[in-house]
């Protein structure tokens, strides 16, 4: 069965080591703050300007000068700090964080990502995805694996305007996990739970690769 | 040096149509709420604005949209106002969208008196069309310049009358940059004492940079996406 929102953020929070630095995006990728063990010493990155993001705040704690980027209300953790957007920026372009988490509306084979713009249709701004992007090591991306009327979205070329060339590593879509193997196609890694590769592959437009047999995730 | 000015008619007295202004804030967050009310009660039009965001559709920069009060709009990410997409699309408004980070930093080079950058976000996208390209170490970076304005006008947390300002939270975001980067900056502030009163360690903007200076009055500081835990 395909995952819901709440399976790929679970999913995704696997990838979360002890000790990253980590920048989450808006939508799915805001849910998995909320499957990272408590016990995991991890720092999470909003690049309005805080270092060291918390949890929702209660009621009575709600502060309207304290927000994330997707300008939720939050809390700080112990040892958090705040800052500028230059200096926020400073520390993305400079490699400090160790994984950032995106929402796609495409992704390449050779990992080039569309989310931005719908020519005509849809322009909300590129926000902070495209310097996110263009410098983070280690690039996730959350996303469905087909569109509303079940188009693929894992495409040979992006036909949308890109965010980034070349600079996925990985996706989890609700059918499967994958991995952007440069000059090859998407390397199919894991499937949701009870989904067949046949059915992955009929979804995918791009070069799929699959060696072996295939696990399902263990969530 | 008298900076100190009595509230946001004062301060907006001196933008002229066609000015070109730097709005600090993020979303909602750290906006200068006074002269953004000030001025959508002005005759003011042909602006050009210059924000991360625009506001919603009833308020911040939302309400100077609303009154087609902006001729241009640069900004990153526009994507909670209804208003403004609809204006864009029909093209009565002009928008240059430009990468957060980008953004930031073309305003903080302004402040700091640096005329161009070279950066890798948007290399090989739209945003990088027609503009000077170049390798540093085998990747490839794209020439941007710094961005001034006429105008800024930003919101702190406190404020001293010789214009040092302190912010709080990430009400901060684009707010100490814009300050440095316009010929005049009007800054708004919750709470203002006598010089000599803030501490100087903990001053975020020096008062160099800031023109005039006002307390605000009754900021509503909105939420654009309260959430909360429920307590068990």
């Amino acid at each position: 069965m395909a995952l819901d929102k709440y399976g790929i953020a679970k999913r995704i929070a696997k990838e979360i080591k002890p000790g990253y630095y980590v920048n989450l995006g808006i939508g799915i990728p805001t849910l998995v703050a909320n499957f990272i063990p408590d016990d995991m010493n991890v720092v999470l990155q909003s690049e309005n300007g805080l270092l060291g993001m918390g949890r929702f705040p209660y009621e009575d704690e709600v502060d309207p000068d304290l927000i994330n980027a997707g300008k939720q209300t939050v809390t700080m953790i112990k040892g958090a700090s705040l800052f500028d957007s230059a200096e926020s920026f400073g520390m993305i372009r400079s490699g400090r964080i160790d994984l950032t988490i995106l929402g796609a509306m495409e992704v390449s084979e050779n990992g080039d990502i569309a989310n931005w713009k719908i020519p005509g249709k849809m322009v909300k701004g590129m926000g902070g995805a495209m310097d996110l992007v263009a410098s983070a090591k280690n690039i996730i991306v959350a996303m469905q694996h087909t569109s509303k009327d079940g188009q693929p979205k894992l495409l040979k070329k992006c036909t949308l305007p890109i965010t980034g060339l070349a600079c996925v590593k990985k996706i989890v879509t609700d059918l499967a996990v994958l991995q952007v193997m440069p000059q090859k196609g998407f390397k199919l890694l894991e499937r949701a739970p009870g989904v067949s590769v046949e059915e992955i592959k009929n979804k995918t437009e791009g070069t799929l690769i699959v060696e072996g047999e295939i696990p399902e995730m263990v969530l | 040096m008298q900076k100190k000015i009595s509230g946001a008619e004062e301060a907006i007295s001196v933008i002229k149509n066609g000015s070109t202004i730097m709005f600090g804030g993020f979303g909602l967050s750290g906006i200068p709420e006074n002269c953004i009310e000030a001025i959508s009660k002005s005759s003011l039009t042909g602006l050009i604005c210059i924000s991360n965001n625009a506001g919603v559709d009833d308020f911040g920069l939302g309400l100077l949209l609303k009154n087609r009060q902006i001729k241009k709009m640069i900004a990153s990410y526009v994507g909670e106002n209804e208003e403004f997409e609809r204006q864009l699309l029909s093209g009565e408004l002009e928008v240059e969208l430009i990468p957060q980070g980008t953004l930031a930093e073309r305003i903080r080079a302004a402040g700091a008196g640096i005329p161009a950058f070279y950066t890798p976000a948007g290399y090989g996208t739209e945003v990088a069309e027609g503009k000077e390209t170049r390798a540093f170490d085998g990747k490839m970076y794209l020439l941007e310049y710094w961005l001034r304005a006429d105008f800024a006008i930003v919101k702190a947390w406190k404020g001293d009358t010789a214009g040092n300002l302190i912010y709080k939270g990430t009400s901060r975001n684009f707010n100490p940059l814009m300050a440095k980067a316009a010929s005049y900056t009007i800054a708004e502030v919750e709470e203002l004492v006598e010089a000599g009163e803030l501490d100087p360690n903990q001053i975020h903007t020096p008062g160099i940079y800031v023109t005039k200076i006002f307390k605000g009055i009754n900021y509503q500081k909105r939420i654009e996406n309260k959430t909360v835990l429920p307590r068990t």
